[in-house]
């Protein structure tokens, strides 16, 4: 069964050109998904949308066996606990250390009095110590964020979800901030999680070739529109093309630049 | 093309200029104010200020009175600005754009602090002399007032700098409420809240002399007696006891600056 089901997911941000047109797709459990096209493309608010960071205008998003779209405050954030989220510019607490800033992850679980104390339970401490150990931070435990290189921020943001022990984890860019080496090491990490660990990823990538070797399907969106869904081999040049047009009639136009470079 | 640019960016430059130039000379006829004699009166009033207006050997045995005086006053604008701060940061919480529980909450805030801020100072050390008189507590709520107003705007500022990025992830968790304030608002923004805490005590201790002369207490008052007595002596000695003790607040307030951020 699908742990993930678009059906028809339209978003309007206001305006009459919409962010998503009618989005279809199911993701199965284990799978690796990247999702490519252009800036202002629609990637972040699809990811958003599946979590519900951002609501969606019509359509309808279920998430294992559950409509995501029609839930009350409490079983939403029931939901989110269990959809980690990894983002472009990491998004930590940057004075906190990094086992703090991993125990985040547990945060969804707690009662609000616990949270606010930001009390945790050794086995959480435990869990979370061992995942930091997994992604190779041992070193840096207790050090702030704010210390850290943008590779080793990245890997704290996959702490923190992996933390959550999350059936699905949301990548929005994750290695768009970051250098060539730090890029590869965080792709080799997520790869491993899903291969090693069985997780669920999808991934907004802008990087055709790293979308390419690390993922096992490839959506490429263009103007809020799906325009491929298939494996990494189907996706010929023509195709690649076709996602990242502007107008249709680009698209020759597009690739002439894509070879030259 | 580019040549226009710099010409523009020339001619607005100029006709800035221009308009300062004529505001300035406009005002000066219509309050009819003749720049000539108003240099010359600056350079009377440093020459009587040099002639009488310093501390003397009788104006010292006053200092020990000046002393207590000085004491109440910082501790009045101390305790004025704390206690500002706690209902501002309640205010900024409700207020900022990315923790508001409801758009018009913002617009709530935003209306509060301005109104508290507009009002001046002395002005609201006026009205609330009528309720309080003559009292420390007409200067401790005119600091309150005139301080609730500037930190709630400067919090709720803050928190949308520093706090957006990790609260998207915290809800992104799951996580209530109340967590994602006390575990990535208030940490990531504290350093920022203090430092505007520390220059709201420096500027108040300031401020809390004027205050003073107009509700006759602390530090103010002591200048306005000693001043309308002609003890110009001891009235200087106030004023350079109360430049000495913000300068000692600033540094002392710089170096904790330093430590914490």
């Amino acid at each position: 069964m699908a742990l993930l089901e678009l059906k028809n997911v339209t978003k309007y941000y206001g305006g009459t050109t919409p962010a998503l047109a009618e989005v279809n797709f199911s993701v199965n459990e284990g799978e690796f998904v990247a999702i490519i096209g252009a800036s202002g493309s629609g990637k972040s608010t699809l990811l958003r949308c599946i979590n519900r960071m951002v609501e969606i205008t019509s359509g309808e998003i279920s998430f294992g066996g559950v409509v995501v779209s029609k839930l009350g405050k409490k079983d939403l954030r029931q939901v989110r606990t269990k959809i980690g989220m990894i983002f472009q510019q990491f998004n930590l607490v940057d004075r906190m250390s990094v086992i703090e800033n991993a125990l985040h992850g547990r945060l969804g679980y707690k009662s609000t009095l616990a949270g606010v104390l930001g009390r945790y339970t050794n086995e959480e401490k435990w869990q979370a110590l061992r995942v930091i150990q997994m992604l190779g931070l041992d070193q840096q435990v207790d050090q702030r964020c704010d210390s850290l290189s943008g590779g080793q921020k990245q890997r704290v943001g996959i702490a923190r979800a992996l933390v959550q022990n999350p059936k699905l984890i949301l990548c929005d860019e994750p290695i768009a901030s970051l250098d060539p080496r730090s890029a590869k090491i965080i792709m080799d990490h997520l790869r491993s999680i899903c291969t090693d660990i069985g997780m669920t990823l999808v991934i907004s990538l802008h990087q055709v070739d790293i979308a390419l070797k690390y993922t096992d399907r490839i959506i490429g969106l263009n103007r809020g529109t799906v325009v491929f869904d298939g494996p990494p081999g189907e996706l010929t040049s023509q195709r690649s093309a076709e996602i990242y047009a502007r107008e249709p009639k680009d698209v020759n136009l597009d690739l002439g630049e894509r070879n030259a470079s | 093309m580019q040549a226009d640019v710099f010409t523009r960016r020339r001619n607005n430059a100029l006709i800035f200029f221009a308009l300062l130039a004529i505001l300035t000379a406009g005002s000066m006829i219509i309050t009819q104010f003749n720049v000539l004699k108003g240099g010359a009166s600056i350079a009377k009033a440093l020459l009587w200020g040099a002639a009488n207006f310093y501390p003397d050997a009788g104006s010292i045995t006053k200092l020990p009175d000046i002393l207590v005086k000085l004491w109440e006053t910082v501790l009045m604008s101390i305790a004025a600005t704390t206690v500002a701060a706690v209902f501002s940061l309640l205010l900024a919480v409700a207020g900022s754009r990315t923790t508001r529980i409801h758009r018009s909450f913002t617009v709530i805030t935003r209306g509060i602090a301005s109104f508290f801020r507009n009002v001046p100072l002395v002005a609201w050390a006026m009205i609330l002399m009528l309720a309080f008189s003559q009292s420390s507590l007409t200067g401790f709520l005119a600091l309150f007032f005139g301080s609730l107003g500037f930190l709630t705007r400067a919090f709720m500022e803050t928190i949308d700098e520093v706090g957006a990025n990790a609260v998207e992830a915290l809800k992104s968790t799951g996580a209530a409420y109340f967590p994602v304030i006390f575990q990535a608002v208030l940490p990531a923004s504290m350093p920022q809240v203090v430092s505007w805490l520390l220059f709201m005590v420096e500027t108040n201790i300031r401020d809390a002399t004027l205050v003073g002369l107009l509700t006759g207490t602390g530090i103010g008052f002591s200048f306005d007696v000693y001043y309308k007595a002609f003890n110009y002596h001891a009235a200087s000695l106030v004023v350079l006891v109360i430049v000495i003790t913000v300068l000692i607040v600033e540094t002392v307030s710089n170096g904790v600056r330093r430590v914490i951020l």
